[in-house]
């Protein structure tokens, strides 16, 4: 309701005259560093938009006096990189992971720029530094390698992956023994006893005995006679105590019965040549290589 | 329960004598459902944060990941704990300073009271089954928004009408901001949510809007629902409750007006920061970061307003806890309107933007400005409402905002850290120019800081649940205030 207009007598200012509720108002004048911070600000703002790109027609926009775009930036930015990159990427490329491994300056662009590459390509499956995970992630820090640990040959596995539609892609098919009826449960059980015997890690001896003919006739011809791999199939060495679906006897027993059929992309479908090669030479120099 | 017209006013010169009388047991119901509101979405709060510290306690249900509790959390503190407080509030000080009873009578404010729980129980419970329009604070499906729309339209009509209605010749600064807040959200609202359900017996719909352009829209929204929402709202409750505790008058009428219009007018504008160095085109990006900029004096216009206030009268932070829980949420507001327009600088952005920062500039709003200047209502209204000289306990109050200040700058600091750390982690290059840390890297990293505001939000829950507890003895065992009441409301009683 309208009251008189009176000072305040804390602050020196007068009142509004208005009063609500018992609150009234006094009629301070803006803050002058308050005003002038705000037109500061409007004048900066006025300053960009001349600037830069900001006030939009009906089919385009005012470009701004500096002619900056976001994705010019971007190109201008990556378009550098590649330029400085070139030259070693050049060199990769045309250079064998052999002679790779002996240059001390291609390798130290390899333990760089590959690290990156495998975090973001490879890490996910093989975990990090290629540690490997349970549950059919190999580890690429050791010295089993599936289908082989030479620099060729992880190249070969890098550039064109496992089991997918890529016509080089390194292929077999363990056949599902208990779900296809192959073999029947007791000599699953045998033959699963007699390979974990092949790392000290059986529990019925009887059994395994049992198993190494069952062994020799399904099993030998891809993971070889004694269980010691076969390289060039892509049979897995069993006689290592290293496993990759687990070294239980349950594990085992379920392997057999169903297979186990992993799967990796082909990176050359996704990678330039020179990352495809960084990462063989990178994987291959984590502590297995051969 | 309702008091006369003139009962409270502490003039000499009151008008005529009315007959009408206050409602304010709707006030009551939602002072009540923002405590209870305001609980329930700190202790899902810290639930999510332990969450993101230890992924385990997602529990493996679907119901009870971090992706479904998140807006649970958000939609809880930002709609339910703040929504019931900006209407309740709104409600007891537009009939307070227009002299006049709510438009539409009790009936029309109850249904507003129920409706609103109403979409807010909806809301939640289709979170929690998964029903989501996947755009961030407009999580519900096309039915709650339907719902909404209606109740916030007899919202409207309650405050306006009472407006209409008003026996002082001008409208009270704390009723533009209150007014702004409640058509700006209702026009956000409709248009943010335009979509077409798939079917009427169903919860899916499609947004009316495509690409880059349901983009800026959604951001439209989310940003002006931090404007208009959680500022010009809380804003005008502000406006009321500071002059009233402080018993003194608003710093500068002309301040008001200034600061009112340009935050009203450059808010509208801001959104586009969200958006900075996406798919947006360039010129939007520059108009959203350059009103961002000009903002930063209007939103301090609030600030100064707000604290200067207390001109006179600052002897009364020490010994009124329930002012300082107020002005210290000025405090952080004024802090919060500096850091926005400094993050949505492009530069600044392409550090902060995506990372923890973000998270914390948030919450130094949420917590410091949004539930403080909310507490300090609530301090205030109780012992009015339920005719009470003084709130139970002053010295739980004061441990109340202790505990709550040290879990906000447990909160706050530990997420700028890890928010900049985050972000100068993503960018760090080693000497053959690529990048030196993968992304799992900057989670691992961010491990001690998520734990540390875990720990900060225990802090403000737990200043939550005192709150709660002496506002609880205050209802049931606090001193009458008999001098206060009038001989009608007495009667009435």
């Amino acid at each position: 309701m309208p009251t008189k207009i009176e000072k305040d007598a804390a602050t020196g200012q007068m009142t509004t005259g208005h009063e609500w509720d018992g609150i009234k108002e006094l009629n301070t004048p803006l803050p002058k560093w308050w005003l002038y911070t705000f037109y500061a600000t409007i004048v900066f703002g006025i300053v960009y938009m001349v600037l830069y790109p900001a006030w939009p027609s009906l089919s385009d926009h005012t470009k701004g006096a500096l002619g900056w775009t976001q994705r010019g930036e971007l190109a201008q930015k990556m378009e550098a990189e590649q330029q400085r990159l070139a030259p070693i990427m050049a060199r990769i490329e045309a250079t064998d992971i052999a002679d790779i491994r002996n240059d001390p300056e291609l390798m130290g662009y390899v333990a760089a720029a590959g690290r990156v590459a495998f975090a973001d390509n490879c890490a996910g499956c093989h975990g990090a530094g290629g540690a490997g995970a349970a549950g059919g992630f190999p580890s690429l820090a050791d010295d089993d390698w599936i289908w082989g640990g030479t620099p060729d040959q992880i190249l070969q596995t890098v550039s064109y992956g496992v089991r997918n539609a890529n016509e080089n892609s390194r292929i077999n098919d363990m056949p599902r023994f208990g779900v296809d009826q192959l073999l029947d449960r007791a000599q699953i059980d045998d033959v699963a006893e007699y390979v974990l015997a092949m790392s000290g890690t059986a529990t019925d001896a009887a059994a395994a005995e049992r198993g190494a003919a069952v062994y020799a006739e399904n099993c030998a011809s891809c993971h070889g006679e004694k269980g010691e791999g076969i390289v060039d199939l892509g049979g897995p060495r069993l006689n290592d105590g290293i496993w990759l679906y687990g070294g239980d006897k349950a594990s085992v027993v379920h392997s057999i019965t169903y297979a186990r059929r992993g799967n990796m992309p082909a990176w050359a479908e996704r990678l330039d040549p020179a990352t495809v090669k960084v990462l063989a030479a990178y994987v291959h120099a984590l502590g297995g290589g051969q | 329960m309702s008091i006369a017209l003139t009962g409270e006013q502490s003039h000499a010169t009151a008008g005529p004598v009315v007959q009408e009388a206050y409602y304010e047991d709707v006030v009551r119901a939602f002072i009540i459902a923002a405590m209870f509101w305001g609980v329930a979405a700190f202790l899902v709060g810290v639930v999510i944060a332990l969450q993101l510290a230890f992924p385990v306690l997602n529990l493996d249900l679907e119901w009870t990941t971090f992706g479904r509790l998140r807006p649970l959390h958000t939609s809880a503190a930002i709609f339910a704990f703040g929504g019931s407080a900006l209407i309740g509030s709104s409600l007891y000080v537009v009939q307070r300073t227009c002299r006049a009873p709510l438009f539409g009578g009790p009936e029309l404010a109850w249904f507003v009271f129920f409706g609103y729980q109403l979409f807010i129980v909806l809301a939640a419970t289709g979170y929690l089954l998964g029903i989501t329009q996947g755009k961030e604070y407009a999580e519900p499906e096309w039915y709650v928004d339907l719902w909404l729309t209606i109740v916030w339209v007899v919202y409207l009509v309650v405050f306006a009408g009472t407006l209409f209605k008003r026996r002082e010749p001008h409208i009270y600064v704390a009723n533009w901001f209150y007014l702004a807040f409640i058509i700006t959200i209702a026009m956000l609202h409709i248009v943010n949510n335009l979509t077409v359900p798939v079917s009427f017996v169903g919860t899916k719909s499609y947004v009316a809007w495509a690409g880059v352009q349901d983009a800026m829209i959604q951001w439209w929204y989310g940003h002006n629902a931090v404007g208009f929402f959680l500022t010009a709202g809380f804003l005008g409750m502000m406006y009321y409750f500071i002059p009233k505790r402080a018993g003194r008058p608003i710093y500068s009428y002309r301040l008001s007006i200034v600061h009112f219009w340009a935050l009203i007018f450059l808010y509208i504008w801001a959104g586009p920061h969200h958006l900075h160095y996406t798919a947006l085109p360039d010129w939007t990006q520059t108009l959203g970061m350059v009103f961002s900029v000009i903002l930063w004096m209007p939103s301090w216009g609030g600030m100064i307003n707000g604290i200067m206030t207390l001109s006179g009268a600052w002897d009364k932070l020490r010994t009124d806890p329930g002012l300082r829980f107020s002005v210290t949420a000025v405090a952080f507001y004024g802090m919060s309107t500096f850091e926005g327009p400094v993050m949505s600088i492009k530069a600044v952005n392409a550090l902060s933007h995506y990372t923890d920062w973000t998270i914390g500039h948030v919450h130094s709003g949420a917590l410091g400005w949004v539930a403080f200047i909310s507490f300090g209502m609530i301090y205030y209204l109780v012992p009015v409402l339920w005719r009470k000289k003084e709130v139970w306990s002053q010295a739980l109050i004061e441990w109340h905002y202790w505990i709550a200040t040290l879990g906000i700058v447990l909160y706050i600091t530990a997420m700028w850290v890890s928010g900049i750390m985050q972000g100068l982690m993503w960018r760090a290059y080693d000497e053959f120019g690529f990048l030196q840390y993968s992304f799992v890297e900057t989670v691992a990293a961010m491990h001690p800081y998520y734990v540390i505001r875990a720990l900060g939000g225990v802090l403000f829950l737990t200043g939550a649940l005192i709150m709660v507890y002496n506002l609880y003895r205050t209802v049931k065992s606090g001193v009458p205030e008999q001098a206060a009441l009038p001989a009608a409301a007495a009667a009435a009683e």
